[in-house]
């Protein structure tokens, strides 16, 4: 197999840009400005219910942690095609470049909000303030790094759009380099997302707290990654009235099994080696919640055990969720649930935290459904059955 | 060309061995104190609650005050926070009758900066606004190159670096033991005005010999106790009976020690002092992150030389096909 396989072009899905939907989507960003507006001026508290005991509330862990991770999908194809060579999933390099793109970029963008003195942020990239012990550093230099190969990696996009052909020869010269860097750079940090939390010590319970938070980390990421390309195929179908590539989705689902049972070996056997296996079956919180996200884990693997399931888009769609819903899950479980910085704090995002959050999703798909009906991110599928034959 | 997942797979794996054979070799030890480390000695047996620390500490370091009864007339902070950075807490049990009794009593203990020997702030800390000082061993705060990440607030142990949320331009809060009054001869401003001794300044290891001359009193036995400065001796002592010390200086041991030790008479988890382990959690945290990117990141180079070598066998046919159908 190779990745020489062809496919009908990418082309622009055109039609109009300001429907109901985007409509909704456009006022959902206005409310999280609005709340970010008074965030700018009042301070943190103003707006969010984090404090001392908490310090992390959503907007680090959802749109940081979380929202990096549901943006794996243009690094799980990227490594699946270019890396695996699997070429007949090209087709959804693009659009999952896409999502991961802006899923990113809101990322970078989000870290700025939380940050109680953003105005030095460039302090962690400068020589003489940045500090390379830190698991933060390598977490914002790998993140900001990607999000520049990424914007490079779908350049091409864009180069055809502008007619610019000259320049997007050039890219493809150096493509093949951007295609590593762009497997490398998510690797470290969706790793170093989960050892941000091994210098919190005791204070993060035994079922999250282990040397094995990297590579816990980064699996899902890379399972989620699936997960959020099937997901959005089933969306971006529906939505846009578009006949799902069942073939590769239910191929693409089987990779996606193989990587969670692996998860789940390495997982288990972590709990079991380092004893902590009882843990689960105590009375509270961290106990419930983490039987939720096992189950959550779990449930794709029932739904899709069968051959036949994973030709059923319905099935497909509700494993994808399931698996999001597990990443979401364990994420807040060793970063919120699992931890515990003494009595007396709790703290659960308030209202406008959530709203803001919500903005940042919905200016998401608003880019989204922006770019692909302007440039060629989709592949022409009006063509698919008739012109689909290699040349 | 293409590798199978088998391939990778199994160079994923080798690659993984060679990381935890690698990694004793490059495990990074707990850091230890310096010679001359600066510290603080609260001996809870000593304290009577009156609170002139943390009265002088919010003068020293141009604190506002903070309410916590209706009235609003006075500083009345109950925990350390964005305008706190030293409080001192009470433990009650039962009928609170006894001073420095675990049952039916009471005990006072001093909240504030441990100064870790090896701090977990100052190894989370991206932008080295936490810095621990090579000669003193103070750990301290810059606002000017602090990004308000609040790593620090989230890692640190102790639950000692604060963050202010009312503001649009915050600062990380922290006792630095008012090293900005060292260069006109004051020291820590709790240990300037504690009438009875309960928290003293000086050099570490006279402080921690006083701790174990302390510790190995008989109880009731009458004990000259220093006051303000262990190492200079520029307030007179008190004489008092001394207490039921429990065997232990906290801070002696705990993640590969503190800079400020304390001593009890009641258990140091009753006073809300965590039982931790020797080896210092910024040890293991960087540990981790020099086995993986340790060697001038040898590792994700070279994982990036296969991944780019595979990637140029496998994108270049792609490139063809792109072109081809112009």
């Amino acid at each position: 197999m190779s990745a020489s396989h062809h496919h009908p072009a990418p082309a622009p899905l055109g039609g109009p840009l300001w429907t109901p939907t985007t409509k909704i989507l456009a006022a959902l960003v206005a409310i999280a400005g609005v709340i970010l507006l008074v965030r700018f001026i009042f301070g943190l508290g103003a707006v969010t219910n984090i404090n001392d005991g908490y310090t992390w509330g959503i907007w680090v862990v959802y749109d940081v942690v979380i929202g990096s991770a549901f943006a794996c999908g243009g690094y799980s194809v990227a490594l699946l095609v270019y890396i695996f060579n699997k070429g007949e999933y090209h087709p959804m390099v693009r659009p999952a470049l896409l999502a991961s793109l802006f899923g990113y970029t809101l990322a970078g963008v989000g870290v700025i909000f939380d940050l109680g003195r953003y105005w030095n942020f460039w302090h962690i990239f400068w020589p003489g303030y940045a500090q390379p012990n830190s698991v933060m550093f390598e977490v914002a230099l790998c993140i900001s790094a990607y999000i520049i190969v990424m914007w490079l990696e779908f350049s091409p996009a864009f180069l055809e759009k502008f007619g610019k052909e000259n320049a997007r020869k050039k890219l493809n010269k150096a493509l093949f380099f951007i295609i590593a860097l762009g497997t490398v750079l998510p690797s470290m940090h969706q790793s170093s997302l989960g050892s941000l939390l091994v210098v919190f010590g005791y204070q993060i319970h035994p079922l999250w707290q282990t040397m094995l938070l990297p590579l816990l980390y980064l699996m899902t990421a890379l399972t989620i990654g699936f997960a959020i390309v099937i997901f959005e195929a089933c969306l971006s179908s529906a939505g846009f009235k578009r006949p799902l590539e069942m073939h590769l989705l239910g191929k693409l689902s089987k990779v996606m099994l193989g990587m969670l049972v692996a998860y789940m070996v390495v997982r288990f056997g972590d709990l079991a080696v380092r004893g902590t296996l009882s843990s689960m079956f105590e009375l509270n919180i961290e106990a419930f919640m983490f039987w939720i996200e096992t189950a959550l884990f779990v449930a794709p693997l029932v739904i899709l055990a069968k051959p036949q399931a994973r030709k059923h888009p319905a099935k497909l769609f509700v494993a994808a969720c399931s698996l999001m819903l597990a990443g979401f899950i364990l994420r807040i479980n060793s970063y919120l649930v699992g931890y515990e910085t003494g009595p007396g704090w709790n703290y659960f995002p308030s209202v406008s935290e959530i709203m803001v959050s919500i903005g940042m999703i919905a200016l998401e798909v608003l880019g989204y459904i922006v770019l692909v009906r302007y440039l060629p991110i989709l592949s022409g599928n009006n063509e698919s059955t008739a012109a689909a034959t290699n040349k | 060309m293409s590798i199978s997942r088998r391939d990778f797979l199994k160079g994923a794996l080798a690659g993984g061995t060679l990381l935890v054979a690698g990694a004793p070799a490059e495990a990074r030890e707990n850091l230890t104190m310096p010679d001359e480390a600066l510290g603080l000695l609260f001996d809870s047996t000593l304290c009577i609650g009156c609170k002139a620390c943390v009265s002088a500490c919010k003068d020293a370091n141009n604190m506002p005050p903070e309410f916590s009864t209706p009235e609003q007339l006075w500083d009345t902070p109950l925990d350390i926070s964005g305008k706190t950075l030293n409080v001192i807490k009470v433990y009650q049990d039962g009928t609170c009758e006894h001073k420095d009794v675990e049952k039916d009593g009471f005990a006072f203990m001093k909240v504030s900066c441990l100064h870790c020997v090896d701090p977990s702030c100052v190894s989370a800390c991206p932008v080295s606004a936490m810095t621990k000082d090579p000669v003193t061993g103070i750990v301290g705060y810059d606002k000017d190159a602090c990004i308000g990440c609040r790593y620090c607030v989230a890692a640190c142990p102790f639950g000692v670096p604060r963050f202010q949320y009312d503001t649009p331009v915050p600062q990380i809060s922290k006792c630095q033991l008012c090293k900005h009054r060292m260069g006109d001869g004051h020291y820590a401003a709790c240990a300037e005005v504690c009438p009875t001794g309960a928290t003293l300044y000086g050099k570490v290891k006279d402080l921690h010999a006083e701790a174990k001359r302390r510790v190995a009193l008989k109880p009731g036995a009458q004990t000259v106790f220093p006051r303000g400065n262990i190492t200079t001796h520029d307030q007179s002592p008190h004489t008092a009976k001394a207490a039921a010390y429990l065997p232990q200086i906290y801070g002696e041991k705990e993640l590969g020690g503190t800079q400020m030790l304390k001593l009890s008479a009641v258990p140091f988890e009753k006073l809300g002092q965590p039982k931790l382990p020797e080896r210092s959690y910024a040890a293991t945290s960087e540990t981790m992150q020099h086995t993986l990117y340790g060697n001038a990141l040898a590792i994700p180079i070279a994982f990036l030389g296969v991944l780019t070598y595979v990637a140029k066998r496998n994108v270049k046919h792609d490139d063809d096909a792109g072109d081809d159908k112009k």
